[in-house]
């Protein structure tokens, strides 16, 4: 690989000469690479301990940070959901689980688990750590916007942490927070909890913005030469667009958590009608409960795609890489992503079907929900058709890979039954719901997070994670979320709610005991099973297998850089030059069955590779 | 070998479970049977796709394992697969949304002989107003809501006066004879649903929302809040008794209206006032 990065350095000289010298001939006409048209930028070089591990400007540093802080939370996230599955599974075991607790750890787990676990993890994480060195970028183009971007994460969560502590404890209103319940009395945590909420998520708004203008702009102003838009690997593709939706979309939230706020302190009435209260009339009037769900949604559907979007890219590019195979389709999925990203905006109220809006919306609301099926089945489509004559190795990434497209799949199926409205009223609210929206949106996308982290380990870290114990935590992850959420359907079609403390005496319900049991126990094992991860890291870092350079044979550029891991500024010297896309593996002809970006025509001039 | 064994094991285990599962939907005792019959179709459209889509992910790891002699395929496009691909998944995407969309329309479209039955949802409870022999309701409004005006009913409209209130959270219904649930809440929001008749709606405060079925089987039946509202919400439960025409016309009889509460009212006010007069 470091002959790969020498033969850059020759080329890129070579082509410089040739563009002052107007073809003086020394390079071969098919190498030639329009010059860069701003001028690298200067970097910040942190010296002291704390300017580079702490207020650190490195993407790459900052995306370790917020990979840590946002596991930090999501371990929070599972640790609630192992209390909530213990009083679903065995009432009354866990003598302080009172509803009101029980309702607080619904609430939190829910936006733990969306906003800051997995929208921090691949936003913050995978997008600063990736972006600059998958478009060959030194760093983000605002490295100071980026480090305030974590710090204000940092803040975010420890506003939100702080809620367990406060009088009331944390807003128990579930994760959506729907007024006017969030700030009434009966629901836990409606005084301090809720403020403490509305206050986390504003800061994590503002934060994520200052990060989100840096992936933008990186991607758009900071790419290397050749590095053409339809060259970037469909991780860059998958988070630009999410970042693009949350550039929009968060503002929603943001304007929705202030408004209540005012309802609130203040005792406005934005969301707060005539409401009698224990036998008082409060002094609210007008306000529009279903305005804030529409604030709410416009923000909460995209804020799936925000998820899903990364998790597309990524998976697209670990399945081309461990099949040896270019991505099947490139243009599409490309296209896919744009248009998935585009048309989240206009679905947002199949989430409010049943909730009192007009009814005659569902028309407009369930079409546009059934078309976003299409460009989702054809990523499907091209996810397998990758894996169709490639050659493929059955390792723990590729493993992480086949688990996403079974659950996606699934996930994804069981939400055009929730999409197509007036299969929706009898699923709504129910566990139908919880089993569709965790399949599709919390282990499909967690099956790629742990795809990307035992692939980009070896580059973050410079050691291979051990694929004994990679393959246990497949497996007691797969099969034991699989068991968990596959059977949870079923509750759901008997028609048992979601978000109810117990079920106690309800005739048809008393059947799912058993059920309930079984999907308890299996949450344990997969809760615990998240650990052998955490032990698999701390032991690869002491006595793990060197990675040294691109030891997958990829062809993307982060894979090629002068050192392993990557040092601040990621590219040594020069910057590397692009000649290609990032799939060009098993070309015939060439010598290996992988020809990186870098490498320029001329030296694979014998080989039958489609112009990209 | 043994990864796509356990794959194509996961996929059969699902398709067993589907077939021999024990817990399936309640037996459905409203005009909604075309919702299960949508959900069923969906099953077929949307199972086949899922089972055709994993057995070739499984057929691929069989067949396409790592060979260190072999070189994989290379083709990055093929449109017409691609298109073919397309037109298919839309094909089948519009035969999933047309059945949706009529029984939606149904859904919204609510008959003319439906008889309005007046939901009102507090924090945690339930109670019914059904319309007297003039067949409308009275307007309400949450700040008339008082122990002599339960319902809130606006005391100059003359179609309050007959309401028949039933201060219960169990409702009788008539057998084969459409309903219209009028909803609505005097604090947050709530959802009244019983999963025999499949339907549901959210009440919200500040607005009257609405939806309808026909009951067409005799019975108890459990009403369920559908929509959280607060640490009561899982003991939120209610009643509903669909009975023949005979029997619920003998219920009715027995209901007291809104004049029957005011009359009753001004007889025991005027008892407090005597009694304090001496």
């Amino acid at each position: 690989m470091s002959e790969d990065f020498n033969n850059n350095k020759t080329i890129q000289a070579q082509s410089s000469e040739t563009i002052s010298g107007g073809g003086s001939g020394i390079t071969p006409d098919m190498d030639y690479v329009r010059p860069a048209e701003v001028g690298e930028q200067d970097l910040y070089h942190g010296h002291s301990f704390i300017t580079k591990w702490i207020f650190c400007q490195d993407a790459k540093v900052i995306g370790v940070q917020y990979f840590l802080l946002a596991t930090f939370t999501g371990i929070i996230g599972l640790i609630l959901s192992w209390l909530m599955r213990l009083q679903l599974g065995f009432p009354g075991l866990a003598p302080f689980m009172t509803a009101e607790h029980y309702y607080q750890f619904v609430t939190m787990h829910g936006m733990i688990m969306v906003v800051y676990f997995l929208t921090a993890l691949f936003l913050g994480g995978f997008g600063n750590y990736l972006i600059p060195l998958m478009v060959g970028a030194r760093d983000m183009v605002f490295p100071y916007l980026n480090m305030v971007s974590f710090w204000s994460f940092f803040v975010a969560v420890a506003v939100l942490l702080a809620s367990f502590f406060v009088p009331g404890g944390p807003t128990g209103s579930g994760w959506t927070l729907y007024p006017p319940q969030a700030i009434l009395e009966g629901t836990p945590g409606s005084g301090w909890g809720i403020m403490l909420m509305c206050i986390s998520l504003i800061l994590f708004v503002a934060g994520f913005t200052m990060g989100g203008l840096n992936y933008l702009i990186t991607v758009l102003q900071a790419r290397t030469r050749g590095m053409t838009l339809m060259r970037m690997p469909l991780t860059v593709w998958g988070i630009f667009t999410a970042t693009v939706l949350a550039m929009l979309a968060f503002p929603a939230l943001l304007v929705g958590a202030l408004m209540m706020s005012l309802d609130n302190v203040l005792g406005t009435s934005f969301f707060m009608p005539t409401i009698l209260k224990a036998g008082e009339v409060l002094e609210y009037g007008g306000g529009s409960p279903i305005l804030f769900q529409h604030l709410f949604w416009f923000f909460g559907h995209p804020e799936v795609y925000i998820v899903a979007l990364p998790a597309f890219g990524i998976i697209s590019d670990l399945i081309s890489v461990h099949a040896r195979k270019n991505i099947f389709g490139y243009r599409m999925m490309v296209w896919a992503i744009v248009g998935i990203g585009a048309l989240s905006f206009f679905v947002w109220a199949h989430h409010m079907y049943v909730s009192g809006m007009n009814p005659w919306f569902g028309f407009f609301f369930a079409t546009t929900t059934l078309i976003i099926a299409v460009p989702t089945a054809m990523k499907v489509y091209n996810w397998i058709l990758t894996l169709w004559r490639g050659n493929i190795r059955l390792n723990t990434v590729m493993l992480w890979c086949l688990g996403f497209i079974v659950t996606f799949v699934n996930g994804g199926i069981t939400g055009i039954f929730l999409g197509n409205v007036s299969v929706d009223v009898p699923l709504s609210d129910t566990y139908f719901v919880i089993a569709h929206f965790h399949m599709v949106m919390g282990i499909a996308p967690l099956m790629v997070i742990m795809g990307a982290v035992y692939h980009w380990f070896p580059l973050v870290a410079g050691r291979f994670l051990d694929e004994k114990l990679g393959k246990w935590h497949f497996w007691l992850t797969f099969l034991g979320a699989y068991s968990i959420y596959f059977p949870m359907h079923y509750l759901g079609f008997i028609g048992v709610p979601r978000r109810y403390f117990e079920m106690y005496d309800s005739p048809y319900v008393t059947s799912a005991v058993g059920m309930n049991e079984f999907i308890s126990l299996a949450a344990f094992i997969v809760g615990a099973a998240q650990f052998i991860l955490i032990y698999n890291i701390i032991k690869t870092l002491k006595t793990g297998k060197p990675a040294g350079h691109n030891p997958w044979q990829a062809c993307s550029l982060e894979w090629l850089t002068p050192t392993v891991p990557p040092e601040h500024g990621n590219w040594g010297d020069r910057l590397p030059i692009v000649h290609r896309w990032a799939y060009d593996y098993s070309v015939p002809g060439a010598k290996e069955d992988f020809i990186t970006q870098t490498t320029p025509p001329s030296e694979v001039a014998h080989t039958k590779v489609e112009k990209t | 070998m043994h990864v796509g064994i356990i794959f194509f094991l996961v996929i059969l285990g699902s398709v067993l479970f589907h077939i021999f599962t024990p817990w399936y939907w309640t037996d459905v005792a409203s005009n909604w049977g075309g919702m299960d019959d949508t959900i069923t179709l969906t099953f077929w459209i949307g199972g086949g796709v899922f089972i055709a889509v994993c057995l070739f992910m499984i057929y691929c790891v069989f067949k396409f394992s790592y060979k260190k002699e072999r070189k994989a395929e290379y083709k990055p496009e093929d449109k017409k697969l691609e298109k073919i691909l397309t037109w298919a998944t839309t094909l089948g995407v519009a035969a999933l949304l047309a059945p949706g969309l009529i029984i939606w329309n149904q859904y919204v479209n609510v008959p003319k002989n439906a008889i309005e039955i007046d939901v009102m949802a507090w924090q945690w409870g339930w109670q019914y107003r059904l319309p007297g022999e003039d067949g409308k309701l009275g307007t309400t409004k949450v700040v008339n809501i008082n122990d002599n005006n339960p319902f809130g009913i606006n005391l100059d409209d003359p179609f309050g006066n007959d309401d028949v209130m039933i201060q219960s959270d169990v409702i009788n219904l008539e057998n084969n004879r459409p309903v219209k649930i009028l909803l609505r809440s005097v604090d947050v929001l709530h959802n009244w649903y019983v999963p025999q008749f499949r339907a549901k709606m959210d009440a919200v405060p500040g607005i009257v929302t609405y939806y309808w079925f026909e009951p067409n089987k005799t019975g108890e039946f459990e009403v369920l809040c559908a929509e959280y509202c607060g640490v009561g919400h899982y003991a939120m439960r209610g009643g509903v008794e669909v009975q023949d025409k005979q029997d619920y016309d003998n219920w009715l009889q027995e209901q007291e209206t809104f004049s029957d509460l005011i009359a009753k009212q001004k007889i025991l006010e005027n008892e407090k006032t005597k009694l304090a007069k001496k």
